[in-house]
């Protein structure tokens, strides 16, 4: 059984971005791009299926620019067998990158899709249902644990209040969840081993879809600031402005 | 024009992130009509028909719908979607599971968590945990959204009188199903509808030490537990009190942070508290650059010392 697991360029989650000054975006000039933690923790799952002996082969999918590249090579360095990158300048939205990745499953006819649940720049949590609703899959999403057994996987979700699992008949996409596993550190042997595996390139028009984006951004602004109130010197000033100033207890 | 709005439900009871997501659909001026897709539901339905501002329920009932299944739920928003041209989820877990389903079968792009409507088709939206917040413009016929409750205030709960009408339950997709649930028990408030809330951070160092110092503020303040993502992953707390950009977006009236540095994903989902109270010992601390009242302090010694004073 084959999984794909699509991996996104986002700005690294150290860097502190910026507004640009025209209010038509976020500053992402020269700033550390990396890969988008919750895909990296797919491309960890999908690995370890492949070392439990449960899938025969990872391939990890990223959509974008052509430094996406380094992204792909990063998944291989984790232990993805190959990479594909559908390369296009044109601004991508979840709907678009669901209908490439689905004519990609159509090629590649993988058992398991796992993507990462939002990425962290857009913070849109859209792409993997999106996937499983053009491909007629069963979903799990925000899972914390994963257990693929013949055709079927049993999933723990996080879902508001606890926990729920779910059993998916595959093919099926599952979207990540913070504690799902720990990513390994890429060693460097592994990443002079990743710069040999297979890495193909598609654009759009290959797979016969339209990336046009669909929703149009007006503008970008900072957030309203919120102001550091006081520092108080003791619990007693503090229980006092609670009650008397604040008045919230 | 005519919204609908996924009402989030329990089967016999509406849960409060229905009424933000109701205020939402207002906010955009049209009609407002909420599905309530479930089994047994009868008395959710009910509670639906009672929120101001909607003037019709539409009640799906069947076995299909009893677990929320994405698959399931989708198909049957999918079978009325042809009837509306906004369609509303609350950006829960259960909102954000099934909405992308039904933007994708529609083939229209999704605006997710929005916290401000413009216009009928223009939405505000914080991207960047927060860091920057977007104004956007939908071009799609049909507009699919996803609602975070802390931008719009409740709908009144009662006051309202629409017809409630019964639709078939979509089939069974066949290719899911439920297994079970691991529920969080407490007797507090839930999280994201909590008045007050007590956080705590990785400074706690245990679980026993979370436990023995949180419990006895929350219990003083009637609060809800939160916990910090660093808290969560060292095992302190579990996974569903994490407050942050990835676990819930609170805004409570107070909000109470122990040992909590203050990391920006932190701060993405308290920072619209109306009152922060930040206890830390390190005067640096970035939580102390939002908070209305800093304590720099050991919290072993002021948490205790707070329950004590209040």
């Amino acid at each position: 059984m084959k999984v794909l697991v699509a991996v996104k360029r986002v700005v690294d989650y150290n860097v502190k971005v910026r507004v640009k000054s025209d209010n038509s975006g976020v500053d992402i000039a020269n700033v550390k791009m990396s890969m988008n933690p919750f895909d990296e923790i797919a491309v960890e799952e999908a690995v370890r299926l492949k070392e439990k002996g449960v899938v025969t082969e990872v391939i990890a999918v990223s959509c974008g620019v052509t430094q996406c590249q380094e992204t792909l090579r990063t998944a291989m360095a984790i232990g993805a067998d190959r990479g594909i990158l559908v390369e296009t300048a044109e601004e991508l939205q979840p709907l678009a990158v669901a209908k490439l990745l689905k004519a990609l499953v159509d090629k590649e006819q993988p058992g398991l899709v796992i993507l990462g649940k939002q990425a962290i720049d857009d913070d849109c949590n859209q792409t993997g249902q999106m996937l499983a609703a053009l491909g007629d899959m069963p979903q799990a999403t925000f899972a914390s644990k994963v257990e693929v057994a013949g055709d079927k996987a049993s999933v723990t979700r996080e879902v508001d209040g606890g926990l729920e699992t779910l059993a998916i008949s595959l093919p099926a996409v599952i979207t990540t969840d913070l504690r799902l596993n720990e990513p390994r550190y890429v060693t460097l042997p592994n990443i002079m081993k990743a710069k040999k595996k297979q890495l193909d390139v598609f654009k759009p028009e290959d797979l016969g879809v339209n990336v046009a984006p669909r929703i149009k951004t007006l503008k970008v602004v900072e957030p309203a600031k919120r102001s550091a109130g006081i520092k108080v010197p003791d619990v007693a000033t503090l229980v006092d402005k609670l009650k008397n100033v604040a008045k919230v207890i | 024009m005519t919204s609908l709005v996924i009402a989030e439900h329990d089967n016999a009871s509406i849960k409060g992130a229905t009424l933000n997501t109701v205020t939402a659909a207002v906010a955009i001026g049209t009609d407002v009509h909420v599905l309530v897709a479930g089994h047994n539901a009868g008395a959710a339905a009910a509670a639906a028909a009672q929120i101001a501002g909607v003037s019709k329920v539409i009640h799906a009932d069947g076995a299909s719908l009893e677990a929320g299944l994405a698959e399931n739920v989708a198909a049957q928003v999918l079978a009325i979607a042809g009837n509306y041209t906004h369609i509303l989820f609350p950006a829960t877990a259960n909102g954000k599971n099934v909405a992308p389903r039904v933007a994708a079968k529609l083939d229209v792009g999704q605006i997710s968590d929005i916290t401000k409507v413009d216009s009928p088709d223009t939405f505000e939206r914080p991207i960047y945990a927060g860091n920057a917040i977007a104004t956007v413009q939908s071009t799609d016929a049909v507009k699919v959204i996803t609602v975070r409750t802390t931008g719009f205030d409740a709908a009144a709960s009662t006051g309202g009188s629409a017809a409630v009408e019964t639709a078939a339950a979509a089939t069974d997709s066949g290719k899911s199903s439920f297994v079970g649930r691991e529920v969080t028990k407490s007797d507090r408030p839930e999280l994201t509808a909590a008045k007050i809330i007590v956080s705590g951070g990785r400074a706690l160092g245990s679980s026993e030490k979370f436990d023995e110092v949180m419990t006895p503020l929350a219990d003083k303040l009637g609060a809800a537990i939160g916990a910090s993502r660093a808290a969560v992953d060292a095992g302190y707390a579990a996974n569903d009190l994490q407050v942050g950009q990835t676990g819930k977006i609170v805004a409570p009236q107070l909000y109470v942070a122990c040992g909590i540095s203050g990391a920006i994903q932190h701060l993405a989902g308290m920072k619209d508290s109306k009152v922060i109270v930040a206890i830390n010992k390190d005067p640096e601390a970035p939580i102390f650059s939002v908070a209305d009242f800093g304590l720099e302090a050991d919290l072993f010694v002021a948490v205790p010392e707070l329950v004590a004073a209040l």
